[in-house]
């Protein structure tokens, strides 16, 4: 009797659990869908005196307009581009140093990891003024270059690659160097394949970061209709007068949905990309 | 991150005596120089390089274009003195002083709450996340419609409570409180995946024993959860805190720091001496400023975990 009562004690309690979980949910879902929602939505039915999930018609329309109203496609082609490249660099130079700090031995190995390490204090506030000098000296304000390789060597990359290769049982590669294989041969050979999960995270979290990044495109880009990235593109909208807020929220659902897709996707591996979330965000 | 500390593998080559060992070493040196040599130079010259360029441009008179002009530390006593810089440290530090507490509060509330008895639970850290991972500028995009005149929030409250919204992003009193909440929905999920994987790592084993021996949720969470989740805890306050200290384009977009400059920060004031009136020697001290307050959280990261965080359970 007294069991019984626990269990439906215990069972309403998770019912009311999971009632409150689905409101938690839809609240945070809510933005979202107001966006998605607002996108579909004729100009004229934006701002409505009560709020209404859908407009007259489902303009999908607005999803090509967004394209004309503003150059999209640019930017959309410009993020890819330097999303790619800036990743591509990432993760060659920072597996290559993650094998140096993790399979080498050489003098000054561990201070100069703790010096690679005291590089992640330096907040991209702080270098964004002498880097925009340094690409005024170089001649590469208003460039792809700027945009892909002040920010392409970080230590997180070298640091979450080398905490991978640390678990790499050393034998492997013994067996490897008695048969005649050098670090290049076992670097590319035995731990590249294996690292391959790790490697997976790093350049997902990488491409993201490059994605979003919205301060150093804002200093560094001018002809914004020519080199401007996605985030540049959404900003070029604010302050001006009478903003087609469905265009833009379809430019935006477009902007998230490659990140969201690549979340659901590495879902099992969020927790190792954290470091490079949270720290790495330019 | 104490992970330096991480004794290395040695793998020495089986019956090597050690003087066998130093052709190896230089061996080894030579081809470390390879394999380190494109990340040596790009940290030199794309961080090293400009964290002491930044030091040297913030005592200098320092136009985009024009005479540069040495001037010691004026630049930092003219931000000192400058009402707005000021302001500008009050408006981050409430910021902060908002942000974190409830970014923490919430994350760990939700990651608790969401413990290993629920089902879905995998969704929901998926689904938290997602802010987390699109790029920001689309994030408050969505929030400066919904605080718009007319927007979601405003048209909500009229409908179903029947008042009238503030105008949230145009008031004194509330766009700071907007930024806040904005910034909160885009951030919490990074701090709930934190909370979650360490609640993970609470052995089911423990709790159920300290249940039978009589302790009730509070006590178990007290007693048995805290002590195992602390260094979490405190990794995640200090990331946050960093970051916060960082806050840009939510206030950017969402108010343009305004009205006037009540929600403008520390990252805008940079930006704004940098690329607004094109001085940057003032610019890049006030990057001096946020990076010592950085380097000062780290500081008191690092011996404060000493005393606040059980690392021996």
């Amino acid at each position: 009797m007294t069991s019984d009562t626990g269990t439906t004690v215990r069972k309403v309690r998770s019912g009311v659990s999971h009632v409150l979980l689905v409101i938690v949910a839809i609240a945070f879902l809510g933005p979202l869908l107001y966006a998605v929602s607002t996108s579909l939505k004729p100009a004229d039915e934006v701002f409505t005196p009560t709020p209404e999930l859908f407009g007259s018609e489902i303009r999908w329309q607005n999803y090509a307009d967004a394209f004309t109203f503003a150059p999209f496609g640019r930017y959309f082609l410009n993020s890819l581009f330097v999303a790619i490249a800036g990743t591509a660099v990432v993760v060659v130079a920072s597996s290559l140093s993650a094998y140096a700090f993790a399979r080498l031995r050489f003098r000054g190995r561990e201070q100069l990891f703790v010096l690679f390490l005291g590089t992640l204090m330096v907040p991209q506030e702080v270098l964004i003024v002498p880097m925009y000098w340094l690409m005024q000296s170089l001649g590469w304000v208003d460039s792809y270059w700027a945009l892909i390789l002040p920010w392409a060597f970080t230590a997180f990359g070298t640091f979450l690659l080398r905490q991978f290769f640390l678990t790499v049982p050393a034998e492997l590669e013994e067996a490897a160097r008695v048969d005649g294989c050098g670090p290049f041969g076992s670097f590319f050979r035995i731990m590249l394949p294996l690292a391959r999960p790790a490697l997976a995270v790093l350049t997902v979290f990488t491409f993201i970061s490059f994605w979003g990044s919205f301060l150093w495109p804002l200093v560094i880009i001018n002809s914004v209709e020519d080199k401007g990235t996605v985030p540049l593109g959404l900003a070029q909208f604010i302050g001006q007068q009478g903003t087609q807020w469905n265009l833009m929220m379809a430019a935006s659902v477009l902007a998230m949905l490659p990140t969201v897709l690549l979340v659901i996707l590495l879902q099992k591996h969020l927790v190792r990309g954290l470091l490079v979330t949270g720290l790495g965000g330019r | 991150m104490g992970t330096a500390t991480v004794a290395p593998p040695e793998h020495v080559p089986p019956g090597s005596a050690p003087a066998g060992r130093r052709p190896a070493l230089r061996r080894d040196g030579r081809y470390a120089g390879i394999f380190l040599a494109p990340s040596l130079v790009g940290l030199a010259l794309f961080t090293l390089f400009p964290t002491a360029m930044a030091l040297g441009i913030s005592l200098f008179d320092w136009p985009v274009f024009g005479e540069r002009k040495f001037l010691g530390w004026d630049n930092y006593s003219h931000l000192l003195s400058d009402p707005v810089f000021r302001r500008v440290v009050l408006n981050t530090a409430l910021f902060v002083l908002l942000y974190v507490p409830l970014n923490v509060v919430i994350s760990l509330g939700l990651a608790v709450w969401l413990g290993p008895a629920i089902k879905g639970r995998q969704a929901f850290r998926v689904l938290f996340f997602i802010p987390v991972m699109t790029p920001m500028v689309a994030n408050v995009m969505v929030w400066r419609l919904l605080f718009q005149p007319g927007g979601l929030l405003d048209s909500g409250m009229q409908t179903w409570f029947g008042i009238d919204a503030p105008n949230f992003l145009g008031s004194s009193n509330w766009a700071m409180p907007a930024i806040v909440a904005m910034s909160v929905w885009q951030g919490f999920g990074y701090n709930f995946l934190v909370f979650s994987a360490a609640l993970d790592q609470v052995p089911q084993s423990q709790l159920e024993s300290a249940q039978i021996d009589g302790a009730g949720p509070l006590q178990r969470f007290r007693y048995v959860t805290w002590p195992m989740i602390t260094p979490s805890l405190f990794f995640a306050t200090t990331m946050t805190l960093i970051t916060s200290f960082q806050v840009f384009a939510q206030p950017f977009i969402l108010t343009q720091g305004g009205p006037g400059v009540s929600t403008q920060t520390i990252v805008m004031y940079v930006y704004n001496q940098g690329w607004q009136f094109l001085t940057m020697g003032l610019a890049s001290a006030a990057g001096w400023v946020l990076f010592v307050i950085i380097m000062g959280i780290t500081a008191i990261q690092f011996f404060g975990q000493k005393r606040w965080v059980h690392y021996d359970v």
